[in-house]
């Protein structure tokens, strides 16, 4: 080696289960390549061993954060957006490397991610008082609904959209209390692990967010049968054969299932149905009298 | 003691059946193509009529009329109008309420004191409360431009008739969507009752669609190319199955499934008020409640004392004629459902709970149950765990308030719970805590058109009533 010329350090590329960052169980790897086929890295291929980790993981996550106060919820959501704002750079690299898009491009997307967990954190502790209300009922009762998190929620992450897709998924969910398993982008994973190290050291509640990279056709079947999860998240999901086998399998606990959207905009500003699609509406009666 | 009452026989003079009976497509009564059946009351194993059954040509026919009107007319008119409609319905629910009342109770063996006084308002409610919406639906928060979904497939069951027909239907037609409902085997007629009110309302034609059937016709309307939107009350094993049917279409779907419900009651808890709302919680329609409290959790310092209480009070009901305005229980539907809850309850002695029921007659002819409670009932009993559908109590006990949370929650289901307590704060933390849609506290079965109802996990999704059962039927914001 000649002159200033440094060998740099790789990274190896985990996952992201129960706050801690595991190899695949099943010790595969895949390549993870650019638009053009280049090679970007090799990235933890998990197994359907892996995903029943996560699910052990996102109940203990979901345990825990179902019961933070809407207010703290909505600070760990706005800390996750400082610490990305703080990895802007790599984000964008990472786009740019990912979808073989301008730089000008990448950090638009990236600008737009950080401020969507911006958006939802906003709505920590407001989603409640706009789908939630009390009701009328024609007689001597005070009557309330609420919103409240449905529970595990396996999601898919859009195939085309590594970062800004990716997190208009995880933070619908999480902002309601649901803890998630996530698959990121088969193609394009390397944004995904680099904000599931941002994740890492915010104050996100070990298992609440869990990121596997991996093919969701191999991985997803098994989350859409166990019984632990409550709820499915189709939006990356491509293939109509794969979505219709996994509705199929949601039945079998009579799981929520959110399919996949068509032509969806991410840079548009969201709706609620993503808030919405992963709560329950809980209604409580109470007699009033003297 | 026991009060001696003298028969108060509700008259049927009022009622009319037909000794055979039509489907309802496109505004007209039309002969069925399938093997008609019969339908009886269940109190005294009469035919009460012949009931026409939809086979493939008439579901067909069905979803095309409420295609049609749905295209040319219900999605064209004005909120203003359709709601209109719907007030109409409404009023002639009222002034026809005594007939739907005595019909149902014919037909479905429920006292009438239940059908008069609950499916029959309630329902005519449904309508009162969803016709208001019909020009509202912008300020509903379902963005600023929701449409309805065009035609919806509705298949519900015999335990309340009329009333599940009103959750279902009145929302859907304040919404714009057209409809086809099959009412279960057992219970049409009040359907079919509603079918001549819809035309008395002058109802554009095809908006409603009744289809009597069994199974096999509702298979085939929620498999229809041309359906939109399911929406089913009835078991869960049913609800799985038309999951695993429409997957891999567009349709929507919204179900209102299995449950069974705890229903806690803490030492500080007013017995006197709690033993009544076990009672109404466990016998109200014979127990024929998706969200009855079918599991009793007892704080173990007052647990004998309260099934002291609950044994006496249950020595007063008096089970019988369904017509007799004093009756509380009324006939078990069908000899399916009493050989179900035959099987469940000898599956209970046989894993070892103790059964109990207060003294009564049980008429000769027709289906009935003696009202049941089972005591030493643990959590692995399959009467604690399965629906028993029926006047079946099984009562477990607990400690702490954590206690009681583990073991309420300890279900697939969770569509429904009941908590007694003198104590605000604990209501609330265990509201709170129980994972169900619909929690009552110091009452038990409460229903309101304005109140959203529907289940957690294996017990459903999707709400029926209030602002939140809108979106059933709505296009909700559709974006990313």
């Amino acid at each position: 080696m000649i002159g200033n010329d440094r060998v740099e350090v790789r990274k190896t590329h985990k996952l992201f289960v129960g706050g801690a960052f595991p190899r695949s169980e099943s010790g595969r790897t895949y390549e993870a390549t650019n638009s053009q086929g280049e090679f970007l890295a090799n990235v933890a291929k998990a197994s359907r061993k892996d995903a029943r980790d996560a699910v052990l993981a996102a109940r203990t996550g979901f345990n825990s954060w179902s019961k933070a106060t809407a207010y703290n919820r909505g600070q760990v959501l706005y800390r996750i957006a400082e610490v990305m704002e703080g990895r802007k750079d790599q984000f964008i690299s990472d786009i740019q490397d990912a979808e073989a898009v301008s730089a000008k491009k990448a950090t638009t997307q990236t600008d737009q991610a950080v401020d969507r967990v911006v958006w939802y954190a906003g709505w920590a502790d407001k989603y409640a008082q706009v789908l939630g209300n009390t009701n009328p009922v024609s007689g001597p009762f005070f009557n309330f609904s609420i919103p409240e998190p449905t529970g595990v929620v396996a999601a898919v992450a859009p195939q085309d959209s590594s970062l800004l897709g990716l997190i208009s998924v995880i933070a619908p969910i999480i902002t309601s209390g649901n803890s998630v398993i996530v698959i990121a982008s088969m193609n394009s994973p390397i944004p995904a692990i680099t904000l599931s190290e941002c994740l890492a050291t915010s104050d996100v509640i070990a298992g609440n967010i869990n990121i596997l990279t991996g093919d969701p056709a191999e991985i997803m079947p098994s989350l859409a049968s166990h019984g632990d999860v409550n709820a499915l998240d189709l939006t990356g999901i491509t293939d109509s054969e794969l979505q219709k086998t996994l509705q199929i399998e949601a039945a079998g606990t009579v799981k929520r299932v959110r399919s996949a959207p068509v032509n969806p905009d991410w840079q548009a500003t969201p709706s609620l149905s993503r808030l919405r699609a992963f709560t329950e509406v809980k209604t409580v009666w109470h007699p009033m009298g003297m | 003691m026991t009060f001696q009452y003298a028969p108060a026989p509700e008259s049927t003079a009022i009622v009319n059946i037909n000794s055979s009976n039509d489907l309802f497509i496109n505004g007209e009564f039309t002969p069925g193509h399938g093997t008609p059946f019969k339908t009886i009351n269940p109190a005294t194993e009469e035919v009460l009529a012949e009931i026409a059954q939809a086979n493939e040509e008439d579901v067909n026919a069905a979803v095309m009329a409420a295609r049609k009107a749905y295209d040319k007319t219900w999605s064209k008119m004005s909120g203003r109008d359709r709601g209109k409609y719907l007030f109409r319905i409404a009023r002639l629910i009222q002034e026809r309420s005594r007939e739907l009342a005595v019909l149902e109770t014919l037909d479905n063996g429920k006292p009438i004191r239940e059908s008069r006084d609950v499916d029959v308002p309630i329902a005519a409610a449904h309508f009162f409360y969803h016709a208001g919406w019909a020009d509202k639906l912008e300020f509903a928060g379902y963005g600023t431009y929701p449409r309805p979904l065009g035609v919806v497939a509705q298949v519900i069951p015999w335990n309340f008739p009329l009333l599940m027909l009103a959750w279902k239907i009145a929302p859907a037609l304040a919404t714009g969507n057209t409809v086809v409902l099959k009412p279960a085997e057992t219970t049409s007629l009040t359907a079919l009752l509603f079918a001549e009110i819809c035309q008395q309302a002058d109802l554009p034609p095809g908006v409603v669609n009744i289809i009597t059937g069994a199974g096999e016709t509702g298979r085939m309307l929620v498999e229809h190319p041309d359906v939109n939107k399911v929406a089913f009350t009835g078991s869960t094993a049913v609800g799985q199955a038309i999951q695993r049917q429409i997957a891999g279409t567009n349709k929507r779907l919204t179900l209102e499934l299995g449950g069974k419900a705890a229903n806690i009651v803490f030492d500080d808890a007013p017995i006197d008020q709690a033993v009544e709302g076990i009672v109404n919680g466990i016998f109200f329609n014979q127990g024929h409640v998706c969200c009855a409290g079918s599991r009793l959790l007892l704080q173990e310092s007052i647990a004998e004392q309260t099934i002291e209480s609950l044994k006496r009070r249950l020595q007063t009901l008096r089970l019988g004629d369904p017509l007799d305005k004093n009756t509380d229980i009324g006939a078990i539907n069908s000899r399916e459902q009493l050989n179900r809850i035959i099987d469940l309850t000898k599956s209970g002695e046989d894993e070892g709970a103790q059964r109990w029921s207060p003294d009564c007659v049980i008429p000769e002819r027709g289906f009935w149950f003696a009202p049941t409670v089972f005591t030493n009932v643990t959590q692995a009993h399959r009467i604690a765990r399965e629906e028993i559908f029926g006047p079946v109590l099984s009562v477990l006990t607990f400690r702490t308030p954590d206690e009681a949370i583990e073991k309420a929650n300890n279900t697939p289901y969770g569509l429904s719970a009941g908590i007694w307590t003198e104590k605000g704060s604990r209501i609330l933390a265990m509201a709170n805590k129980v994972r169900a849609g619909v929690v009552w506290a110091n009452t038990f079965n409460r229903f309101d058109p304005a109140s959203p109802f529907g289940g957690y996990k294996e017990s459903g999704f999707g709400r029926e009533g209030g602002v939140q059962g809108l979106g059933a039927y709505l296009t909700s914001e559709e974006s990313s």
